[in-house]
């Protein structure tokens, strides 16, 4: 428990830490919050020699809103995140999602960038991101590109970021007005990473849903973008048969680890079962 | 008398002695991180060891090559089993009879086993230094599952063992078996349950788990080679015992061996044994002539420091239609890992598991368990329960509820229906045991009616009629145990530890100005003696509590003493306690009576000094007796005014409770919510109310944590998995759920001032409650038994298996 050695730099600005992370390649890491990095460190799961604070980039934080997109700096602590006004009457379910994560200690330090670049599927973020259609805007030596959340993820610890790149912020597009929401998380504690989560965004229009979106977390080595649950439930009335039809799709395409959490076999029923709660509850926040 | 004068009430309340809800005193450091742990001492030129550990549960260790490793700047060395037996220390002596390898002699039995013991500048370069180390392995077949054993084939584990039929604890019968241990009569029982009209049997299994106390094992060894001295901190529940094997195995004689054991962050059982850690440091202190830190990660910890449990318990009830029962059969099959390393008293293999007949009045019974190896960690601690009394509570309380859904009836008057009478106190159990004391009908029928046991029941039915039509998707479940404990270990005819009786010390000097130092043999770990044991002083002797110290650990200042665990600090050392006590009051006695010129007869003893008899305006305090006793003794008396007293307990003590919990089970996810606990706890005389409350919710979480999900699991080639917080399950405030306490009180006869003990309590009654809590709610889809932990994939899998999932 105890991490190898490390060089450590403090840039103050976007250019500075690309600079050294192109310098160094893959034996720099850029820390952010470092919950998720640092207890990798102590276990020397991870052994950066390099690792490059971003903390004093005063650019990377902050949340804004342009138009119909709210950009959320990647330095946001996730306390942040809770606390910000703006995000509570626009997208709460960001709110939502964040008070499940860890617990008041961690949130203070741990950021939206952080938990969205990990690339661990237990993070709740990324499946949030793929569900509301985030991009991530990555900057790297060469400048900046943006990546869909949805085309970000490629398996465990394994994303579209290039080692010399960081993920300077998160765009999202405002959903309607009066969308329904919900995150559900069964999780064994108070700060443990979900058995298997569910993120549901959707719209209603008389009785009838004009746009659902799905996404599970911690149910594959990826978050879940479950687009065919989404279109089964997009035009329906939210009837029994096609709740069922929509649990079903959304459980066919994880594939759970088996761990302390449960088997494999239960971690697919409770994304079934988060996707039925949340699309409950979503449904019910929703105003026509 | 004049408006100033304090009544006697004020007097009393003064002292803050026996039964006052005074807070702890101790907490005043502690709760401003002012608590002085091993970790945070530091001395000029320390060095710091690690450990270089087994990635494999079972393999021959073929080659340890440290040329890279002490080429890193700043190590100092790295020592294996070979340097280890220049010294003779390359294996230890267990407490249960056993021989246990310090680092790795040619193989290891289980994973992160120590290997070698690395000595660096810092910890930083130390685990670098671990990294560099190359160990090579031969793997070897690995022995997970205990029922495989004894099995024919199975790998041999102990080589050193080889063709020793003969263990600590009489025959062995196969090469990974390493004792049976028999009690009860086995005929009788067999015709018990010949004669019988119903009988039940069920295997029950009480997991594999750990103590995993905030504050990990660790130690700082420092040999002066000028004197010869050794003195080392450690986390030691037993500071005194330590001391004895340190001397025992080092050769350095006992009086130049100083243990001191300074604030302990937790223990439960964690901090009684000896570990490789603290026998590397000390070697290597030895050899450095420098002081050397080990300091236990958590995962350490998790994983090789002391499991406990581990039992697997086939138990068989004989009992008459009318629920009367005749006889009990156990047969225990016990997990000890690589090593018998269990910390139980010399002659107790299994601990005191023969209390298993429990609260009931069973004519007769039989108990075998045994003993074998397995490639897991050794261990086997009592985790906050006198000796395996948590494992036999669990098995007669989950077997009791059997029998009651056998028969058709509520396992609450099942148990009053086979309940010990309170007239039949002092009671002879069928296993051997004296039960001191006990009322059992009061305690159950004021729990009974406290929580509305009959209206619940009620509430649980029209539930399960609620579910079976569809219009719920959660289930009720009302858990029963009513739980007697044996502890306070022990008289000296049967408990002794490496062959030193467990009695327990006190030592107490009043001071002239009246204020009081007291030392005692036991080790404080957070239970708070400081406290409690100057409350005893301070009613036996009438000197207010806050002008008296406390003081443990130091093993060239305390009395010799056994420690603290099992419940036995106030069993034992709260006797020798009063009995110093009584000491010193006695020569108070004779001061006074020479003070005010009467005779010693004429004195009458009242709150905080004597007074004549019949005349009470003519009195002396404590604190001016304590001023003569070194001023102007009696003639002929020998000036001062302190008093030792040792402690051999007549007998154990055995604290009971009933205990109820009430769950709701989601059974489309399998989380269990617990909506009401009650603990009713009669522990005898209560010394500190608020204290005993503090252990009752500290030991319920506990047991919540154990029965819901703590535990500590391997796979099938030996990995441990989870020996982390991230999977180790550790409840916080949000999980927990809320305690009802309450209390009944029935002192102990043979006990001077009726204590019985509570630290444990209710680790071992919450156990069951929780567990029967859950296999009460599935009982009515025809389930009998769920086996622990019940974590919620656990319990999702047992609905689906009972087709509650459509
Ligand atoms: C006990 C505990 C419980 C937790 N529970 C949860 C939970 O339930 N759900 C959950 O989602 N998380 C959980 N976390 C993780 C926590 O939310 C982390 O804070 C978060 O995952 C990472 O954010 P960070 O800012 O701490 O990132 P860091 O730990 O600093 O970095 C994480 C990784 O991302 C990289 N990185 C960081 N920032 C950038 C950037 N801007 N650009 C490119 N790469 C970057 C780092 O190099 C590193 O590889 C838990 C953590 C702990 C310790």
């Amino acid at each position: 428990m105890i991490p190898g050695e490390f060089t450590y730099h403090r840039p103050s600005s976007v250019a500075e830490a690309v600079a050294i992370l192109a310098n160094h390649g893959d034996e720099a890491r850029p820390l952010s919050g470092g919950h998720s990095l640092i207890p990798m460190m102590k276990l020397r799961m991870a052994a950066p020699e390099h690792l490059v604070d971003l903390g004093g980039i005063a650019t990377l934080k902050g949340i804004s809103e342009d138009g119909d997109t709210i950009t959320i700096g990647a330095m946001t602590t996730q306390h942040e995140l809770i606390a910000s006004d703006l995000l509570s009457a626009k997208l709460p379910i960001i709110g939502e999602t964040s008070r499940l994560i860890a617990d008041p200690q961690i949130r203070y330090v741990g950021t939206l960038g952080g938990n969205v670049a990990n690339g661990d599927p237990g993070n709740d973020m990324p499946a949030l991101m793929q569900c509301l259609d985030a991009s991530y805007v990555l900057t790297g030596p060469d400048g900046e590109r943006q990546v869909a959340a949805r085309a970000f993820y490629e398996a465990a610890y394994f994303t579209a970021l290039a080692p010399e790149e960081i993920l300077t912020s998160v765009r999202i597009p405002v959903p309607a007005a009066g969308h329904g929401y919900a995150y559900e998380k069964l999780k064994r504690k108070v700060g443990d990473y979900a058995t298997a989560a569910a993120a549901i965004v959707l719209t209603m229009n008389g009785g009838t849903v004009s746009m659902c979106s799905v996404a599970l977390t911690n149910v594959a080595d990826t978050p879940l973008f479950a687009s065919e649950a989404g279109q089964i439930l997009t035009g329906s009335t939210l009837d029994a048969e096609t709740i069922k039809r929509a649990v079903a799709a959304a459980e066919a395409i994880t594939q759970p680890a088996s761990d302390g959490r449960g088997p494999a076999e239960y971690r697919t029923k409770m994304a079934g079962i988060m996707v039925e709660r949340a699309l409950a509850r979503a449904a019910e926040r929703a105003r026509s | 008398m004049n408006d100033m004068t304090p009544t006697r009430e004020q007097r009393e309340a003064a002292l803050e002695g026996m039964g006052c809800k005074r807070k702890r005193v101790e907490d005043i450091r502690f709760t401003q991180g002012k608590g002085n742990y091993v970790d945070d001492l530091k001395l000029p030129g320390m060095l710091f060891g690690d450990f270089v550990r087994s990635p494999y549960a079972h393999a021959k260790v073929t080659k340890i090559d440290a040329t890279e490793a002490l080429k890193l700047p700043g190590v100092i060395a790295v020592l294996t089993a070979e340097d280890l037996k220049g010294v003779n220390l390359a294996w230890m002596p267990t407490l249960a009879g056993d021989v246990q390898m310090v680092l790795a002699d040619g193989k290891v039995l289980y994973q992160n086993q120590e290997v070698a013991f690395v000595v660096a500048e810092n910890r930083y370069i130390a685990d670098d230094a671990i990294q560099l180390v190359e160990v090579e392995y031969e793997e070897l077949p690995v022995l997970v599952d205990p029922f495989k054993s004894m099995d024919a084939d199975a790998p041999v584990l102990r080589p050193d063992l080889e063709g020793k039929t003969e263990g600590a604890h009489g025959p062995r019968k196969h090469h990974n078996h390493i004792f049976t241990w028999e009690v009860g009569d086995k005929d009788e029982t067999s015709r018990a349950f010949a004669e019988a009209d119903v009988t039940i049997k069920e295997m029950i299994s009480y997991h594999r788990t750990h103590p995993s106390p905030l504050e990990t094992c660790q130690c700082v060894a420092s040999m002066d080679k000028v004197n010869g001295e050794l003195t080392v901190w450690g986390t030691f529940q037993a500071p005194h015992v330590i001391r004895t094997v340190a001397s025992l195995l080092s050769t350095i004689p006992e009086h130049k061996i100083h243990v001191i054991a300074p604030d302990i962050g937790g223990g439960f059982g964690n901090k009684v044994g000896a570990y490789p850690g603290y026998i590397c440091s000390i070697v290597a202190s030895i050899v450095t002539g420098v002081p050397i830190k080990w300091v236990e990660d958590r995962m350490e910890n998790l994983s090789t420091t002391s499991f406990a449990r581990d039992y697997h318990m086939t138990a068989e009830i004989a009992a008459k239609n009318d629920g009367t029962v005749t006889g009990l059969k156990v047969h225990v099959l016990a997990d000890h890992g690589g090593f018998d390393a269990c910390a139980d008293p010399s002659k107790w293999p299994a601990g005191f598991f023969n209390i298993v007949t429990g609260s009931y009045d069973f004519p007769t019974a039989h108990l075998e368990v045994d003993g074998v190896y397995t490639n897991k960690a050794p261990g086997g601690v009592a985790y906050r329960c006198s000796f395996r009394v948590t494992e036999a509570a669990y098995c007669i309380e989950r077997a009791m509820d059997i029998l009651a859904q056998k028969l058709g009836m509520d396992p609450a008057d099942l148990r009053i229906k086979n309940f010990v009478k309170p007239e039949q106190f002092p009671y002879q159990s069928a296993l051997g045991w004296e039960y001191d004391s006990g009322d059992y009908h009061t305690a159950m029928h004021k729990a009974m009616d406290t929580i509305g046991y009959r209206e619940l029941r009620a509430e649980q039915k029209a539930k399960q009629e609620a579910f079976r039509r569809g219009e719920t998707r959660e289930i009720m479940g009302i858990g029963v145990s009513f739980f007697t404990e044996i502890v306070g270990a022990g008289p000296s005819k049967n408990c002794d530890i490496l062959g030193v009786a467990m009695f327990d010390s006190a030592e107490i000097r009043v001071h002239p100005t009246g204020s009081v130092i007291s030392r005692m043999g036991t080790k404080s770990q957070g239970q708070g003696h400081e406290t409690t044991w100057a409350q005893i002083i301070a009613t036996e002797i009438g000197i207010p509590a806050a002008d008296i110290m406390v003081e443990e650990g130091n093993t060239d200042t305390a009395p010799y003493g056994l420690g603290t665990y099992g419940s036995r600090s106030t069993p034992v050392a709260g006797a020798a306690i009063a009995l110093a006590a009584r000491k010193i009051r006695n020569k108070a006695q004779m001061i006074a009576a020479h003070m005010l010129e009467v005779s010693e007869y004429d004195l009458d003893w009242d709150i905080d000094g004597f007074q004549v008899k019949g005349n009470p305006q003519a009195r002396k305090s404590m604190k001016e007796i304590a001023w003569a006793a070194y001023h102007a003794p009696p003639p002929g008396m020998e000036p001062g005014l302190e008093a030792v007293s040792y402690y051999d307990p007549p007998n154990m003590t055995y604290p009971f409770g009933a205990y109820f919990c009430v769950m709701d089970i989601d059974v489309d996810t399998g989380v269990a919510k617990t909506r009401r606990f009650y603990a009713l706890d009669d522990c005898g005389t209560r010394i500190n109310p608020m204290i005993i409350e503090g252990q009752v919710h500290g030991g319920l979480t506990e047991a919540f944590a154990i029965a819901m999900g703590q535990e500590i699991r391997y796979d099938e080639i030996g990995n441990v998995m989870g020996a982390s917080f991230m999977d180790f399950f550790i409840p916080t405030a949000v999980e927990t759920p809320h305690w009802e306490t309450d209390h009944t009180v029935t002192p102990s006869p043979h006990h001077p001032i009726g204590a019985k003990g509570v630290g444990e309590s209710p680790n071992v009654g919450g156990v069951p409650a929780f567990s029967n809590a859950v296999n009460d709610a599935f009982q009515f889809l025809g389930s009998t038994h769920i086996q622990m932990p019940h974590d919620a994939w656990r319990l999702w899998q047992a609905a689906k298996n009972l087709g509650a999932h459509g």
